[in-house]
């Protein structure tokens, strides 16, 4: 049969597909097609169209409380808290632009399934820390509701935790709830310039072990840019504090030379770059390196050798990097560096052979396997879009 | 006592002296206790209406030997319930008569400091305080500061997921531990998480914190540190009516501002803090608020004249800004001692912690006022303003035949009433045994199903903690049914494009 594309609109017709699938179909569940270009290509599975969930149920800003569609675009999400003065605090990443397309495709259920953050993860937390609430329908073709429409809830297992993250393997979301927080008024971005990767890190770590509330840190090297390293340091908060960190922030990195102010263009141009990834260039293919902070340099410097092009944030603990040598390359210097390595962007021959994420060598692959199981035992979410079902 | 436990099982109970054998082989020495008086006092916790001594206790202290003890219990049917500080305020360490008992207090070292990485690895029985204790000196300090810290351990408050005063600004113990190393009720130990942000995988981590000791036995935690804030200040602000307290908390963060702290008591809190330790509350009015900020000394000194105004805008009768920090810590005082304050007042109080939208406040006191007439007894409360964390303590006198009885159902109907306001049952102490019978007010028979499937996938025979956060125990066989739909003409008359 050829794969028929669904665009439920409730959870009734939700269930309804699930509960009506033939043995071994599988659903591809996807928003706004974003992030297809990650993982296998799914072509035996039926695409499962998230945007009729789209739309505002229930916005109190007063209450830091924000109620969504799971379909609803990010770009639609962020416009409305910012005309409110608030904002998403995990930095949503939209990953159309990664793959040559215009941003503000991406859903919020997409991006909170994908449990991606920005550059402000660093200081505020990811998609799984301000998550509160979900509506579902469960491999199991039941409704499951979980967390609650309030900040602070002990209710009963977390399960939107296991939710950001999940890549739509356990259940498709069809309504969030999300903690939003004030929109700081004033930002600056100070920059220290022609640091070495090592240098670099230990900026950013005595940075972020100040009292400045440095919001983002990232490093940029000299071949990505106009021929000069800079080291960025985000400052946000009200016009006294900002002005008062930065006084904080000279003191603490005197051993590295002044820091210098970015102007507004600048700052926008350097950060959008940590979004598209475009310094790294379009043809290479893309890997996001996740390592403690302190282990970036010896990443880097193992891979760099190769050829690799790459730009930190998250203080040293995120690596992108442009890589179009051998991935075990890649994998085998993130175990070493204590993390792990997906592979975001590469044309569909190397997808087809080296799976998106970390291959996991021990660790809690049977309990991840069980857990699985019991949100969706037939496996109906497993497309062998990330490799075989576990 | 109203709440019913699983039914001790005979069989295991006459196999005792073979199970305290089998432990000593696991666990030398004194570390072993099944000494009738020497086992009281693990009888409670931090609930004490409930108290029921355990089958017997052991005391580990290296991973193997959790590991040992939990494959032999899991290996010989016999149930195991976890005990940090036993500090829960929801029975969370509630003995089982034929339980074993694994208190966790001998795994007591802070194991590594990394300043580069701002994180600490320590073991389980590490008191909260002791990772700050650990780091002040370089000037970093552990966010979530549950108010029994000197005593509860991390071990604990990952089970519980505790907050504190400040979570509203720094988290939940979840957005702050990094890693976990847990042993698994067969006995496998497991990894979650680890040193860097965003590991791999499901966020199993993310499950275990708050598990209630359901899941499996933390053996190591890795907890993230945070630079110690330049300044911190407060403000204390009464007003003449709770609305009034109520839109202040709210044009607060409509303001953009999110307070370190933002505490809210009633008229019998302030008092009985008053009385207890002449704090300078305000005897005038029916709510104060303490409200802290902190951060950049600069920004403490221009939010603080923000607040303020708001205050004075929506009516405040007393507001006092902290000058210098003996002045912040005097507004604290009162506040800190609130539930010793209150615990004067009657022989015996119960405290609940209920979440609401905070915008329902004034309605949830208006409510609460009317079962204290109707139950006859006394409610004082003290709130978590900022997140909409209710603390009513309600009094009453245990010796009295039934006044358990009533407090208990008074408590519940507070309870209902959060979840109908759009809240829910527990804020930061957790379901235990106390919130238990009340799961389904807040979930359906469905999502407690899928929940229970959760504990199956971790712990099939339902021996780790059993009892507890679920009202009703269902066999995992009988969870893992799937009625799979076959032959069913796929996708019938569903929108399509």
């Amino acid at each position: 049969m050829m794969p028929v594309p669904l665009r439920p609109t409730s959870s009734d017709e939700l269930i309804d597909i699930v509960r009506a699938l033939g043995r071994g179909q599988r659903l591809a569940i996807h928003g706004g097609r974003s992030k297809a270009g990650i993982g296998c290509d799914t072509p035996d599975a039926v695409p499962l169209d998230m945007t009729g969930f789209a739309g505002i149920v229930d916005y109190d800003p007063a209450e830091l409380v924000l109620t969504v569609g799971a379909g609803t675009p990010l770009a639609e999400v962020e416009a409305l808290v910012r005309s409110e003065n608030q904002m998403l605090a995990f930095d949503p990443f939209d990953h159309a632009p990664v793959f040559g397309r215009a941003a503000g495709r991406a859903t919020i259920g997409g991006v909170v399934a994908a449990g991606v953050a920005g550059s402000c993860r660093l200081s505020c937390g990811s998609a799984r820390d301000h998550l509160l609430g979900i509506r579902t329908v469960s491999g199991r073709g039941e409704p499951l509701v979980a967390g609650a429409r309030v900040v602070k809830n002990v209710t009963g297992y977390d399960l939107p935790k296991l939710a950001a993250g999940s890549w739509g393997r356990l259940f498709a979301m069809t309504e969030l709830t999300l903690k939003v927080l004030p929109r700081p008024p004033v930002q600056a971005t100070l920059v220290l310039p022609g640091l070495d990767p090592e240098r670099a890190a230990a900026a950013m770590a005595l940075a972020m072990g100040s009292p400045a509330e440095v919001a983002a840190a990232a490093h940029r090297p000299a071949e990505l840019g106009d021929g000069t390293a800079l080291t960025a340091l985000l400052l946000r908060g009200f016009g006294p504090s900002v002005t008062a960190k930065r006084a904080i922030l000279d003191r603490h990195l005197s051993d590295f030379g002044p820091t210098v102010l970015l102007d507004g263009g600048e700052a926008d141009i350097f950060w959008d770059g940590l979004r598209t990834l475009a310094p790294l260039g379009d043809d290479l293919p893309l890997w996001r390196v996740n390592v403690p902070p302190s282990r970036g340099p010896a990443v880097i410097a193992s891979l760099g050798a190769q050829g690799a092009q790459w730009m930190f944030d998250w203080a040293g603990g995120l690596i992108w990097l442009g890589f179009d040598g051998d991935p075990a390359l890649v994998r085998a210097a993130a175990a070493q560096g204590g993390g792990h390595a997906t592979l975001i962007r590469g044309p569909a021959s190397l997808r087809a052979q080296v799976p998106a994420f970390h291959p996991v060598a021990s660790g809690p692959t049977a309990l991840e396997a069980r857990i699985r199981r019991a949100f969706d035992p037939a496996g109906i979410f497993e497309t062998g879009r990330f490799g075989g079902a576990t | 006592m109203s709440l019913r436990m699983p039914e001790p099982d005979t069989a295991i109970l006459r196999r005792r002296p073979d199970i305290v054998r089998a432990l000593r082989a696991i666990v030398p020495g004194d570390s072993v206790i099944d000494d009738v008086d020497a086992l009281r006092p693990y009888e409670s916790d931090g609930l004490t209406a409930y108290r029921q001594p355990p089958m017997v206790v052991v005391l580990p202290e290296t991973t193997a030997q959790v590991s040992a003890i939990l494959a032999w219990c899991h290996a010989e049917g016999v149930k195991v319930v976890p005990r940090g500080s036993g500090t829960s305020l929801s029975g969370g360490a509630l003995p089982l008569a034929d339980a074993v008992l694994v208190g966790m207090a001998k795994f007591n070292r802070v194991l590594g400091i990394d300043y580069a990485d701002r994180l600490v690895v320590v073991q389980p029985g590490v008191t909260n305080l002791a990772v700050t204790r650990a780091v002040e000196e370089r000037g970093f300090y552990y966010a979530p500061d549950p108010s029994s810290q000197i005593a509860c351990s991390i071990g604990g408050n990952v089970a519980e997921n505790s907050g504190g005063v400040h979570c509203l600004k720094y988290g939940l113990t979840t957005n702050n531990v990094l890693g976990v190393e847990i042993v698994l009720m067969d006995g496998e130990v497991v990894r979650l998480g680890g040193r860097q942000l965003d590991p791999a995988g499901l966020d199993l981590l993310g499950l275990v914190v708050g598990s209630e000791g359901l899941l499996g036995i933390v053996t190591e935690v890795t907890v993230r540190i945070l630079p110690r804030p330049e300044g911190a200040r407060a403000l204390l602000i009464g007003f003449p009516d709770v609305e009034g307290a109520g839109k202040c908390v709210a044009d607060v963060i409509a303001a953009g501002i999110i307070p370190a702290g933002m505490e809210m008591m009633d008229r019998p809190a302030i008092h009985a803090a008053e009385a207890f330790v002449k704090a300078g509350y305000p005897l005038d009015v029916e709510a104060l608020l303490v409200v802290e900020l902190d951060g950049v000394s600069a920004e403490c000194d221009h939010l603080i004249e923000k607040v303020a105004a708001i205050a004075r805008a929506d009516g405040s009768t007393t507001l006092r800004l902290s000058r210098d920090e003996a002045e912040r810590t005097a507004f604290w005082a009162g506040r800190k001692a609130a539930f010793p304050a209150i615990g004067r007042l009657a022989p015996d109080y119960y405290c609940m912690d209920g979440t609401i939208p905070r915008r329902r406040l004034p309605e949830m006191l208006e409510h609460m006022r009317a079962l204290s007439r109707r139950y006859g007894l006394d409610v004082a409360n003290v709130f978590h303003a900022g997140d909409g964390n209710l603390h009513p303590l309600i009094l009453y006198d245990a010796n009295i035949p039934g006044e358990l009885d009533r407090a208990e159902a008074f408590g519940d109907d507070i309870l209902r009433h959060c979840v109908a306001l759009g809240g829910v049952l527990t804020g930061e102490h957790g379901v235990g045994v106390e919130k238990r019978d009340l799961m389904p007010v807040m979930f359906s028979e469905i999502d407690l199903r899928q929940q229970q499937r959760l504990k199956c996938a971790f712990d099939p025979k339902s021996l780790l903690n059993p009892g507890k956060m679920f009202p009703t125990l269902h066999r995992c066989a009988e969870l893992g049914r799937l009625h799979v739909h076959q032959g069913a003409t796929p996708f019938p008359d569903l929108p399509r494009f």
